[in-house]
């Protein structure tokens, strides 16, 4: 595999092995020094063309405990603002001799699109609502670590619950939670449904009290505020009403069952209760476990394979 | 001093008759049908056919505003390699062709390239702004017998009806790009599975059958006639059908692309694929060959949009709409429908030169005294399409590598060889 680009490229067996990378990356990360030399050499570049906090971050953690130097492309102060097209950026970037392209972009199907102009390997890092494997591969970690199933979610209830149809975060976890054998629920108003969703092996409910008891996992969407602008949903406290944690609900999650979201949260919005007071979020837990993953992809993608580089520190 | 041509061994297709004769012309003018004869060139149009020339509803040339993606000239010769004598130039220039002026350059460009006849349409509403009528009498002066906002559909259904009444008092035709705008914002591709799962916004069907659906009632008010361009889904299919049942005056085209190629192409995010309408689904594709059988579709008009390179090497929600089409129509039709040589001619020069009211120059039968526009083409010879060979300025083709059966050999215009043995003489 040379890219990752959807979590459809992936087999339910490189899910897998990537998750079992991940767990040598977790124990690099209790490290006094967390770093080993394993892609010592390779220049990683981070291209951001929209805006991201824990994505941007994670990736470029994850490279420089990988020992990769990292180079980190803004959209905002590039010359972009100058006209410069796509395909001249990552030409540009691409003949400085880089290894890898980590690409965010609101347009899905950017980092497909751009394979055909670079070398590198291409890593979506997110584009528009079409896909964000990372992100399905650290949920699935978190979750199959948390339950202790490793490869397997067999009889495991997840709940998606907001902007299906805007989500490229849905699109990844649907995709990676059922093939790892989760019953996949969606939860949703009908315009934020994406069309034939029937046909992705997944069933619809239409309320958040429809599943709290019967989910293993309740995956809260991030509900951005604009589609309420463009007559797409209803007025705020009526989505609030049918859709959004509030205390009153948390309280009524099954023992053992957890909450997850892949951040920024809405707080006020999908998130009512403060995630601090529900003794299963794992919000942060996700943040810490991308990094490992993130490492695991790119070990995966960069690396020699051999995971004995693992078992190497480098001088502090 | 004047060339004669004769056309050797061809089937010639009339409407009443096919059947093998050699070609005689000179000065421009079919002299003999039938017999042996000798002339100055000599064409062999062993295992052809031989029409009227091909007559395109529909093209896009980009000049005046866009010359880096097509001129009238390289446009007109991707015409006559295609067979076509007579292209109706689409009025979305930059000026558009709302104006005297504009749709006498585009006319004088194409007399200037001489490879075919270059008929320009005129603009429904003023800058395809859907605000205020063009001078619709002024430009039916100038020879615009077609009007259209193409790119864009007439939203407002009143200034629609009052457009439809002033054609009726003109004589002229009103075409419809059927496309409801407020419910294709940022539209993508078709509003289908495929769409959905790549994660873009889609252009569902009723888009188009909506505005299908008032327009139809607008020329029942009104006792207009009307065209309806480029339809891409079953259920315009159906609407047609009835209206024509009907009696209404309504003539309909669908493009190569929609008989060919569906929504599943665009999986890879290659822009290439993005066309307005778009290309829709294995059902569609079904009904509009349906239509093609039983009459409901009149022509075939290829939509022929090029688009510089760079334009197209863009992300596929930002990249512009539009694919190639002149050279390959006859044999992306040829290859994905069942047609006779009879129907070719019919859908792609006989309906629409009298669509576009110019059947008494193009679109008329293979006979002495008839004015000398001519196709000779094959449905046979297997090719595959490169972008690098095609004349356009532009190689946005979605058949690039595809293997197509059928292919146009020589093209006279006026009674002026301008395409020998696939060659652009010109």
């Amino acid at each position: 595999m040379k890219h990752l680009l959807s979590s459809h490229d992936l087999s339910v067996d490189d899910i897998v092995g990537i998750l079992e990378v991940a767990d040598h990356m977790a124990e690099i990360n209790t490290r006094s020094v967390p770093k080993v030399p394993a892609l010592r050499g390779k220049t990683i570049a981070s291209v951001f063309f929209e805006d991201s906090t824990r994505t941007r971050l994670s990736f470029e953690t994850a490279a420089k405990r990988l020992s990769a130097d990292v180079m980190t492309f803004m959209a905002s102060s590039s010359s972009l603002n100058k006209g410069e097209s796509l395909r001249d950026t990552i030409e540009t970037l691409s003949a400085m001799g880089i290894d890898a392209l980590v690409i965010r972009h609101k347009s899905s199907g950017v980092p497909q699109t751009i394979t055909q102009w670079t070398d590198a390997a291409v890593i979506n890092a997110g584009d528009g609502w079409h896909q964000h494997p990372t992100q399905g591969l650290l949920d699935a970690y978190t979750v199959t670590r948390e339950f202790g199933t490793k490869d397997s979610l067999a009889g495991r209830n997840v709940a998606i619950v907001g902007d299906i149809k805007h989500s490229r975060v849905a699109r990844s976890n649907i995709d990676i939670f059922r093939r790892l054998g989760a019953h996949v629920i969606v939860v949703a108003p009908p315009a934020l449904l994406p069309g034939n969703v029937e046909s992705w092996g997944v069933e619809v409910r239409s309320t958040i009290d429809d599943v709290l008891g019967d989910v293993d996992v309740l995956y809260m969407l991030r509900m951005q505020l604009e589609r309420m602008d463009s007559a797409i949903v209803p007025a705020l406290p009526e989505y609030c009403a049918t859709y959004s944690l509030t205390p009153e609900r948390a309280a009524r999650m099954g023992a053992g069952s957890i909450l997850m979201h892949p951040g920024p949260i809405n707080r006020g919005v999908e998130l009512i209760v403060d995630p601090a007071d529900v003794p299963g979020s794992r919000i942060l837990t996700q943040v810490t476990n991308g990094v490992n993953v993130r490492m695991a992809v790119l070990f995966s993608l960069l690396g020699s394979g051999a995971t004995s580089v693992l078992q190497q520190g480098v001088e502090s | 001093m004047s060339t004669t041509i004769v056309i050797r061994g061809a089937t010639v297709v009339n409407p009443a008759s096919v059947e093998v004769a050699d070609v005689l012309i000179v000065d421009g003018i079919i002299t003999a049908v039938g017999g042996s004869h000798d002339a100055d060139v000599v064409l062999n149009g062993t295992g052809c056919f031989l029409s009227s020339g091909f007559v395109d509803l529909h093209t896009h040339l980009r000049e005046p505003g866009k010359e880096e993606a097509e001129t009238i000239e390289s446009g007109s010769r991707a015409a006559a390699l295609g067979g076509y004598t007579a292209v109706v130039a689409m009025p979305n220039t930059d000026p558009a062709q709302d104006n005297v002026e504009t749709v006498r350059f585009v006319r004088q460009q194409g007399i200037a390239a001489g490879l075919c006849e270059v008929i320009p349409s005129g603009c429904i509403t003023i800058g395809r702004l859907g605000k205020q009528m063009a001078p619709y009498a002024r430009l039916a002066e100038e020879g615009v017998t077609l009007f259209t906002d193409d790119g864009t559909g007439v939203q407002d259904g009143h200034l629609m009806q009052r457009a439809l009444m002033l054609g009726k008092q003109l004589g002229i035709t009103m075409a419809q790009h059927c496309e409801v705008a407020s419910l294709t914002k940022g539209a993508v591709m078709h509003d289908g599975e495929c769409c959905s799962s790549m994660g873009v916004p889609g252009w569902p069907s009723a888009a188009e059958e909506q505005m299908v659906r008032r327009d139809i009632d607008l020329v029942r008010a009104t006792g207009a006639k009307m065209h309806f361009l480029h339809l891409s889904t079953a259920g315009s299919v159906d609407l047609v059908r009835a209206a024509k049942a009907e009696g209404l005056p309504i003539t309909a085209e669908v493009t190569p692309h929609h008989l060919a190629l569906q929504d599943e192409l665009l999986r890879g995010f290659d822009p290439v694929f993005k066309v307005n309408p778009p290309l829709r689904t294995a059902q569609d594709i079904e009904a509009l060959k349906t239509g093609i059988a039983d009459g409901t579709i009149d022509a075939v008009a290829t939509d022929h949009a090029p688009h510089a390179g760079h334009t197209k090497e863009q992300p596929l929600d930002a990249a512009p709409p539009g694919m190639l089409g002149l050279e390959t129509a006859l044999g992306v039709l040829n290859t994905a429908v069942s047609v006779d040589p009879q129907q070719i001619a019919s859908l792609m020069s006989w309906a629409p030169a009298c669509i576009a009211d110019i059947s008494e120059r193009h679109g008329r039968p293979i006979a002495v005294g008839e004015p000398a526009n001519i196709a000779v083409w094959d449905t046979t010879t297997v090719w595959t399409v490169s972008r690098d060979e095609l004349s356009s300025k532009s190689r946005n083709t979605p058949y690039h590598g595809m293997e197509l059966r059928g292919r146009v050999r020589h093209t006279i215009f006026n009674g002026e060889l301008v395409v020998r043995d696939g060659k652009a003489l010109k």
